[in-house]
C-alpha cells in the first residue's frame, strides 16, 4: 500500500481518533472529555474527506452533517458543563455521579 | 322422550276471550315505574304514591274481576292460552311468554289484586309519614305485577321469572328501612334461604324438561300420566325438588326461618307478601302441577308430613313470642303448613281453600297489628318514650282507645280459630278431615292439636294486646287514638270477608246448603290429579280414624276452638303482666319456646359457621397464600433481578464512556474479524 495523501489523511484520521478516546477515557475533567469527544468527530471529518476521492461527493456532505450536529452538540454540552460547575464548582465527571438508582 | 305440540287448549264450552290480558300486567308495573321515578323527582310529594299506587292495584283487580265475571257467564271449560311473544326458540325448547288464563289463575288474581288493593289502601295511611313513600309503593306495584306473572305463567320457566321477582321484591321490602343494619340482615337472610329453594325448582325443570320436551304447563300435564310411571324415580325426584323450591317460597320445614325475621319490613308488606300471597307461591305450585304430585307418592307423603310438623313446630312457637308480629309470622307458618298438609294429602282444593281464607284472615289480623303498632307507636312519638311499640307487653287495654280495631281483631281471631260460621272454620276443618278420611292418623291428630294450639296463641295475642290493664307506660295511654278511616276500613273489608269467605264451599255433609262453589269451579284444573290418585286407589273414607263422620267431627272441632278461646281467655285475661323492660327473660319450656327451640342457633353451628369457616381457609390459604404468594413471589423475583442489574448504574460518566467504548470496540471487532 502505497504511503499517498489519501492514505496518510486516513491514519492521521485514525491517530486523531485514537488520541480523542483516549482522552475521553482517561481524562477526569469534563472540559479536556469534551475536547476529546470533538477531537474524534473531526477525526472522522477527516476520514470522511480521505474517503470522498474514492466514494463519491456523498462522503463530503455527511461532513457537513456532522459539523452542524457537533455545534448542536457543543453548544448543549457546554451549556450542561456551566451548569454542573455553576452547582458543584468543579468539572470532575468521577465527582459527578448524580445518574444513578 | 315425547315431542309434544306448542298448543292451546281447545276452548271446551263457551267462548271467552280474555279481557285486556296484558293491561293486568302491565297496570301494576306501570304503577311500580312512575313511582320508582317519583322516588327520585318528586321526592316528597305525598300524593302523586298515594294516588297511583292504590289505582295501579284497584285498576288491576277491575280487569280481573271483568275476567272473573266473563269467564262464570261464558264458562269456557279448559284453560286459555293468550301468547305474548316467544321468549326462547332453541333446539327442542320453545318458551313463550304466555298467559294461562284458567279458573286457578283467576281465582289466584281475585286474591292477588283484592286483597293486594285493600292494603294498599291501607298503605296510604300507615306510610304516610316515611320519607320513603314513592319507593314503597313502588316496590308494592312491582311485587303485585311479579305475583300476577307467577300465577299467569303458562310455563315453568314464565312462573320462574315471577318466582324469582317476587323474591326479589320481598327483598326489597323486608330491607325497606335499610339504614337499620338488622332489617337489611333480615332480607338478605330471605334472600340466601331462598336461593336453596329455587335450586330445587330449577333442578325440577330442567329434569322435567329433558323427559317432557316442554315446559307448558297444559302439555306437560296432559302427558304426565302417560310419560311418567307411577311411583317412579323421575317424577319422585322432580316433585321432590318442586317441594323444595316451595318449602323455601312458602316458609316449611326445613327453610322456614327466613319468614319470622322478614317481619322487619312495614306491617303491610308482612300482609301482603308474608301472610296472604308471595308465601302461598308454593301452594299455589302444587296445586298446578296436582298431576305430577298424585304421581309421586313418596313425595305426596312427605309434603304431608313436612306440612303437619311445620303446623305444629311454628305454632308452639307462637304461643310464647311476645312481639305481635312475630305471632302472626309463626301463625303463618303454621297456616302454611295446613295448606301443605291438604295438598300433600290430595286435597288440593281444600288447600287452595285454605289459601284464600287465610288471605282473608291473616291479612286482617296483620293489618290490624299494623293499626295498633301504629297508634302505639304516634303515642311513643308524642311522650319521646323509646319503648317497643311491637311488644305486647307494652301493650293492655286497647280495647278502650282502639275500639274499631279490636272488633276487626277479634273476628280474625275467631276465624284463623275455626269458630263456626267464620272462614277459617270451613277451610281448616276441610283439612283436617282430609287428612283423616284420607288415611293418615297420625297427621290428623297433629292437625287437631295444632287447632287446638292456634285458638290458644290467637286468644293470649288478643288478651295481651286488647284486654287488661294497659301497660304502656306513664302518659303514653292519653296519646293512643283509633287509626284514620283510610286504614280501618281496608280492615273492616277483609273482616267482611273473613265472615263470609268460607261459604262458598260448605261441605255436603253439615246440615247447611250444600254449596260446593269453590270445588265445582276448580274441578277443571283439579280433575286429573283427582283422576289419578282414584286409579290408584286413594280414595277419602267416610269416617275419622277413630270413627264419626264429618259432621261430628266439625262439630267437635268448633266446640273444641270455642272452649279453647273461652278457656285461654278467661286463663289469662286477669294475670297480670310487666311491661317488656321490666320483664325477665322466660325460662324452662317457655324459654325454649320463646327462643324458637333455638332452630336458628343450630342452623348457626351447623351451617352458618362451618361455611364461614371455609370460606375464611379459602381466604387464608387459597387465596392470601397461594394465589396472592405466586402473584407476589414473581413481583418479588422481578424486583431482587432489577436490584441486582441497577448496581451497573454507577454514575460516573468514566465507566459508561468506559463501557461504550468497550463495546464499540466489540461489536467492530465481530464484525471485521
Amino acid at each position: 500500500m502505497a504511503l499517498d495523501h489519501g492514505n496518510l489523511a486516513l491514519l492521521l484520521g485514525a491517530f486523531l481518533f485514537g488520541v480523542g478516546v483516549c482522552g475521553v477515557l482517561l481524562r477526569r475533567n469534563a472540559i479536556i472529555v469534551f475536547m476529546s469527544i470533538e477531537l474524534m468527530l473531526n477525526a472522522v471529518n477527516l476520514t470522511l474527506v480521505a474517503f470522498s476521492t474514492s466514494l463519491g461527493i456523498e462522503a463530503q456532505v455527511f461532513v457537513f452533517f456532522i459539523l452542524a450536529v457537533a455545534a448542536a452538540e457543543a453548544a448543549v454540552g457546554l451549556a450542561i458543563i456551566i451548569s454542573v460547575f455553576r452547582h458543584y464548582e468543579l468539572v470532575d465527571i468521577d465527582r459527578v455521579n448524580l445518574l444513578k438508582w | 322422550m315425547v315431542a309434544l305440540q306448542h298448543a292451546a287448549t281447545a276452548a271446551e264450552g263457551g267462548a271467552f276471550a280474555p279481557i285486556l290480558p296484558t293491561l293486568i300486567l302491565l297496570l301494576p308495573l306501570a304503577g311500580a315505574l312512575i313511582n320508582g321515578a317519583g322516588a327520585f323527582l318528586w321526592k316528597d310529594n305525598r300524593s302523586i304514591p298515594g294516588l297511583v299506587g292504590p289505582a295501579a292495584a284497584i285498576g288491576a283487580f277491575g280487569i280481573v274481576l271483568a275476567n272473573f265475571i266473563g269467564w262464570i257467564q261464558a264458562d269456557p271449560g279448559g284453560a286459555i292460552i293468550v301468547p305474548l311473544y316467544t321468549w326462547m326458540a332453541s333446539g327442542g325448547l320453545h318458551v313463550g311468554v304466555d298467559l294461562q288464563f284458567d279458573q286457578l289463575s283467576l281465582l289466584m288474581m281475585m286474591i292477588i289484586t283484592g286483597v293486594g288493593s285493600l292494603i294498599h289502601v291501607y298503605s296510604v295511611g300507615y306510610m304516610r309519614a316515611d320519607p320513603g313513600y314513592s319507593r314503597y309503593f313502588s316496590y308494592l306495584n312491582l311485587f303485585i305485577f311479579f305475583m300476577l306473572v307467577l300465577v299467569l305463567g303458562s310455563s315453568f320457566p314464565v312462573m320462574f321469572v315471577g318466582w324469582e321477582g317476587v323474591g326479589l321484591c320481598s327483598y326489597l321490602l323486608i330491607g325497606f328501612w335499610y339504614e337499620n343494619k338488622e332489617f337489611a340482615s333480615a332480607g338478605k337472610k330471605a334472600f340466601i334461604v331462598n336461593r336453596v329453594g329455587d335450586f330445587g325448582f330449577l333442578v325440577a325443570m330442567f329434569l322435567l324438561f329433558v323427559h317432557f320436551g316442554t315446559l307448558d304447563f297444559v302439555p306437560l300435564l296432559a302427558a304426565a300420566p302417560e310419560v311418567l310411571i307411577f311411583g317412579g324415580s323421575v317424577v319422585t325426584v322432580a316433585t321432590l325438588m318442586l317441594f323444595l323450591g316451595c318449602a323455601g317460597k312458602s316458609a316449611q320445614i326445613p327453610l322456614y326461618v327466613w319468614l319470622p325475621d322478614a317481619m322487619a319490613g312495614p306491617t303491610p308488606v308482612s300482609a301482603l307478601i308474608h301472610a296472604a300471597t308471595m308465601v302461598t307461591a308454593g301452594v299455589y305450585l302444587v296445586a298446578r302441577v296436582g298431576v305430577l304430585f298424585a304421581l309421586a307418592p313418596v313425595t305426596q307423603a312427605l309434603v304431608a308430613a313436612v306440612g303437619a310438623g311445620t303446623a305444629l313446630l311454628a305454632a308452639t312457637i307462637a304461643t310464647r313470642q311476645y312481639d305481635i308480629k312475630k305471632v302472626l309470622a309463626y301463625s303463618t307458618v303454621s297456616q302454611l303448613g295446613y295448606m301443605f298438609l291438604a295438598v300433600g294429602v290430595g286435597a288440593f282444593t281444600a288447600g287452595i281453600f285454605h289459601l284464600m281464607t287465610h288471605a282473608f284472615f291473616k291479612a286482617l289480623l296483620f293489618l290490624g297489628s299494623g293499626a295498633v303498632i301504629h297508634a302505639m307507636h304516634e303515642a311513643y312519638h308524642a311522650t319521646h318514650a323509646h319503648d317497643d311499640p311491637n311488644d305486647m307487653r307494652n301493650h293492655g287495654g286497647l280495647r278502650r282507645f282502639m275500639p274499631i280495631t279490636w272488633a276487626t281483631m277479634w273476628i280474625g281471631t275467631l276465624a284463623i280459630s275455626g269458630v263456626f260460621p267464620l272462614a277459617g272454620f270451613f277451610s281448616k276443618d276441610e283439612i283436617v278431615w282430609s287428612a283423616g278420611s284420607y288415611g293418615y292418623p297420625l297427621l290428623w291428630i297433629v292437625s287437631l292439636v295444632v287447632a287446638v294450639l292456634t285458638a290458644a296463641y290467637m286468644t293470649r295475642l288478643m288478651v295481651l294486646t286488647f284486654h287488661g290493664e294497659n301497660r304502656s307506660g306513664k302518659g303514653v295511654a292519653e296519646h293512643l287514638r283509633e287509626v284514620p278511616a283510610v286504614m280501618w276500613i281496608p280492615v273492616a273489608v277483609l273482616a267482611l270477608l273473613s265472615v263470609v269467605g268460607g261459604w262458598i264451599n260448605i261441605p255436603a255433609a253439615l246440615p247447611l246448603p250444600d254449596v260446593a262453589w269453590l270445588h265445582h269451579w276448580l274441578e277443571p284444573v283439579m280433575e286429573p290429579a283427582r283422576h289419578v290418585m282414584a286409579q290408584q286407589g286413594f280414595q277419602a273414607a267416610h269416617v275419622s280414624p277413630i270413627g264419626g263422620g264429618e259432621a261430628l267431627w266439625a262439630g267437635l272441632a268448633t266446640a273444641i276452638a270455642i272452649a279453647t278461646v273461652v278457656l285461654t281467655f278467661r286463663a289469662l285475661v286477669h294475670k297480670r303482666y310487666a311491661a317488656a323492660a321490666d320483664s325477665a327473660a322466660p325460662t324452662g319450656l317457655g324459654g325454649i319456646l320463646y327462643n324458637k327451640w333455638y332452630v336458628d342457633e343450630l342452623y348457626d353451628r351447623i351451617i352458618v359457621r362451618p361455611l364461614i369457616a371455609l370460606w375464611r381457609a379459602c381466604w387464608q390459604v387459597v387465596d392470601v397464600r397461594l394465589i396472592d404468594g405466586s402473584v407476589n413471589g414473581l413481583a418479588g423475583t422481578g424486583k431482587i433481578a432489577g436490584w441486582a442489574m441497577s448496581l451497573l448504574q454507577t454514575g460516573r460518566v468514566a465507566t459508561y464512556l468506559t463501557v461504550f467504548v468497550a463495546g464499540a470496540i466489540l461489536i467492530l471487532g465481530t464484525i471485521l474479524l
